[in-house]
């Protein structure tokens, strides 16, 4: 095997285009979008000039559909129709929702992810965020001139599996690649640490909206390893406002608010909140509108004082979290280089201070706490796409909660702890306790109390197909893979038939491919021929990428991998799909691009031996160079 | 793939034995993750990235089994053809068993009390407690070949890892 391979001219691919891929933070309260240009991060503004797009999505009377400033400016006239936080509902049944009281929609009483009716019918958080991703897509188009070949989208660090899916599900059904969830502290990490070349261990202490993460990363040479993670996917400063907003209750002694007082009295809450970011004291005035209410007047005076005391339990829960991570790396406080502090709600001075109090140092505020993890996000966006920069840049991220298996009386055996580094996987073996038993069904959760009822419960997986066997004689080994996106995918095969289980997935609060699929035709209901046109649209995306991954390994080790022969075989099929794709048949296009990847399998198995090999031996290209 | 299936201390170019050069083992991890993760993989074709999930995944295995001293031990133990027992063996030396009565009480003194700084305080104590174990491995295993004391000293440790597990779950009540 030769070590250095010199292209001859006209042999190598094309020069690299450069491929438009975004960063996106999801947020719960604010959205954003990111892109790398001239090799640097820049956030995308709207044609206002406006970087943030709330996070809120009105569905108008004329079936017309409103992102951002504008819904958020109606909120309290038309709150039913007007949703916030819609992250917050991701991936959660109305059970797991604690404050779903003070809420002003209208919730579907249905197991599975929460649903609410608006005018435009029941909408699950999944379409509601898909929304707020359309927006930024068409922004971001727009802004870069093309179409977007993939996004990286943020997601809470502490998000478990469902949520996780929820969001990727959103992306789907805006239309986005998604080249990869990456985790808001991780994204933050990367923006604070490429533009401060920062070595070490550092934590990230991400107080947003509706989340709280902290992650503690080693940084060191490009590489960042997230060391450990821990948060609360329920705390922001959305609990805040609530603080506030309970207090204004209880000090007014107001009958029970309508949704417009309600919504109304959350803004006024929230609006004091950030004031007394700046100022002593906020002053909240509101008339009640409710028949039971109407004309009486709310007019309280909170301060500063006040506030950080009714609020410190908050404070203290993140501080609880920051305490598990730390206990979870085997590290002391005085082993932290520095804390980088991200999401608006640490502009809070309390929470600031609560923070340098607990770290003895002062947390580093030098980026901008709304924009640092977009920005973070369209770096790995940009390399993932296969843009040329920062090629040493590399992530290791970790799973926020364990995985396991129900087992006898209602508890939960670890399979997988938490912190493990992705990707990972377990093998699990199982046996049959029925004579002739063709089924069984496995429960997997995430969290980390030994009582399946304290854990929350991600899936329920039916394996069919066993071979009948005596009781006990059948061998099923399921293994539980978690990718680099903190998503689990299971594969089981009975030992000793070597037969493939056939697994049947029910998501707990996931949406079946039935229903996404379903929610995709719906927004491309105008016609069928816009359906079949974008099925033809995918299948011929999904197969140009697969030309040119191939064309790439073909032009990098096609010489010395691959025998005449073999080569021709992966190039006729190449030149077969090159021609099907020119076609309008998505089904024509689909098997010869099964085709082409099935005719590649040896040479995959060949390039990635070559890699090891390099990797192991350290002997690899670049190296050689220096 | 001949190359991967060699033991986790080649793979990290380590030596086979129980002391370890942490720091070798750290930069030998993130140079062959640095290749093979699957982010490297991103417009790869379909089966590439799925070897390289696959290959990333070992190595993560490979480097969370060496980095863990019980489960290094383990390792080292099961490559020498020993099996540790420690589902099937629960026999212990009458003063671990003592001092396992006490982190006992103590920690459903300490939860009873909701205590948490008891509880850190007891974790570190037990931190001790292994790493005096660690160094009797180190010595049995480098240096005496002693696998059936080596084997003891696992079991020992892997109680000791559950006892850590169990206040922390304590701790983690407590702060709820
Ligand atoms: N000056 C300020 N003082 C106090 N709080 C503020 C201030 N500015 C913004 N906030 C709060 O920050 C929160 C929004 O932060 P951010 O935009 O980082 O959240 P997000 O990214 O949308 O949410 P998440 O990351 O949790 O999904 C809101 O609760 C907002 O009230
Ligand atoms: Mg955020």
């Amino acid at each position: 095997m030769a070590l250095l391979q010199i292209a001859e001219p006209g042999m190598s691919a094309a020069p690299h285009q450069h491929k438009l891929a975004v960063g996106i933070d999801l947020g719960t309260t604010n959205s954003l979008v990111a892109t790398v240009r001239s090799g640097m991060s820049n956030v995308l503004l709207d044609e206002y000039g406006h970087a943030l797009l709330p996070s809120v999505v009105r569905y108008l009377p004329d079936g017309k559909v409103e992102v951002g400033h504008k819904a958020q400016a109606q909120q309290s006239l038309d709150p039913q129709n007007t949703i916030v936080s819609a992250k917050r509902l991701m991936g959660r049944g109305i059970s797991d929702i604690m404050d779903i009281a003070h809420l002003p929609y209208r919730f579907v009483d249905a197991p599975g992810m929460a649903q609410i009716t608006t005018r435009a019918g029941v909408k699950s958080p999944v379409e509601i965020s898909a929304e707020i991703l359309k927006v930024l897509k068409i922004r971001a188009e727009r802004a870069l001139g093309g179409e977007l070949t993939g996004a990286v989208i943020t997601v809470p660090a502490y998000f478990d599996d469902a949520q996780r899916q929820a969001t990727k599900d959103a992306a789907r059904l805006a239309g986005l690649t998604v080249l990869r969830l990456l985790n808001e502290p991780t994204a933050a990490a990367v923006a604070y640490g490429l533009d401060n070349a920062a070595e070490g261990v550092y934590v990230i202490y991400d107080l947003g909206g509706g989340t709280f993460d902290v992650s503690i990363l080693r940084l060191s040479k490009g590489v960042f390893e997230v060391l450990a993670t821990n948060g609360d996917s329920a705390l922001g400063g959305d609990d805040f406002d609530r603080r506030i907003f309970c207090w204004v209750l209880e000090q007014a002694k107001a009958p029970p608010l309508n949704a417009e007082d309600t919504r109304f009295l959350l803004t006024r809450a929230r609006e004091a909140k950030e004031w007394l970011t700046d100022h002593m004291e906020a002053q909240i005035t509101y008339v009640l509108t409710s028949d039971e209410a109407r004309g009486e007047v709310i007019n309280l005076t909170l301060s500063s004082g006040q506030f950080n005391a009714l609020t410190q339990p908050l404070v203290s829960k993140t501080l609880s979290a920051v305490r598990r991570a730390l206990r979870d790396a085997n590290l002391t406080v005085e082993e932290i280089k520095g804390v980088v502090m991200v999401g608006g709600a640490t502009r809070m001075p309390h929470v600031h201070l609560a923070v340098a109090e607990f770290f003895g140092q002062d947390p580093l505020t030098n980026l901008d706490p709304d924009k640092v993890v977009a920005l973070g996000a369209a770096i790995q966006a940009n390399i993932l796409a296969g843009n040329r920069g920062q090629d040493d840049l590399l992530l290791l991220d970790v799973i926020p909660l364990s995985l396991g298996l129900e087992t006898m009386g209602g508890l939960v055996e670890k399979i997988i702890p938490r912190n493990s580094t992705l990707p990972v996987a377990r093998a699990q073996d199982f046996t049959t306790f029925k004579d002739g038993q063709t089924a069984m069904s496995i429960h997997v959760l995430q969290g980390e109390r030994d009582l399946v009822s304290a854990c929350r419960s991600l899936a329920r997986f039916e394996l069919r197909g066993i071979p009948p066997m005596a009781a006990g004689a059948a061998r099923i080994r399921v293994t539980f893979q978690i990718d680099a996106d903190g998503l689990l995918s299971v594969s089981a095969r009975e030992q000793a038939s070597g037969v493939e289980s056939h697994i049947v997935v029910k998501p707990s609060y996931g949406l079946s491919e039935d229903a996404i699929i379903n929610m995709l035709q719906t927004s491309y209901a105008s016609a069928e021929e816009d359906k079949k046109a974008r099925m033809l649209r995918e299948a011929a995306v999904d197969a140009e990428r697969l030309i040119e991954a191939i064309a790439n390994a073909l032009s990098k080790d096609g010489e010395t991998l691959l025998d005449v022969q073999e080569r021709l075989a992966i190039e006729q099929e190449m030149k077969q799909l090159k021609t099907t794709i020119q076609g309008n048949d998505a089904r024509a296009i689909q098997t010869a691009t099964e085709a082409l990847n099935k005719a590649t399998e040896a040479f995959a198995a060949r390039r990635m031996d070559v890699t090891i090999h390099q990797a192991l031996t350290g002997k690899n290209l670049k190296t050689l160079e220096i | 793939m001949a190359e991967f299936n060699q033991n986790h201390f080649a793979l990290f170019g380590l030596p086979e034995q129980f002391a370890l050069d942490s720091t070798s083992l750290d930069q030998n991890y993130r140079r062959l993750q640095s290749e093979v993760h699957p982010d490297r993989f991103a417009s790869a074709s379909p089966h590439e990235r799925l070897h390289s999930l696959q290959i990333a995944t070992q190595v993560n295995d490979a480097y969370a089994t060496l980095k863990n001293p019980t489960a290094r031990a383990r390792y080292l133990l099961q490559l020498q053809g020993v099996d540790t027992q420690e589902e099937s063996n629960t026999a212990m030396p009458a003063d671990f068993l003592m001092l396992q009565m006490e982190w006992r009480e103590a920690i459903a003194e300490a939860s009873e009390a909701e205590d948490i700084p008891a509880l850190e305080h007891l974790l570190k104590t037990i931190r001790l407690e292994a790493k005096v174990l660690q160094e009797q491995l180190h010595i049995a295993l480098d240096e005496n070949k002693a696998l059936h004391e080596a084997s003891a000293a696992v079991r020992k440790l892997a109680f000791i890892d559950k006892v850590r597990a169990d206040i922390e779950q304590a701790i983690i009540k407590l702060e709820d």
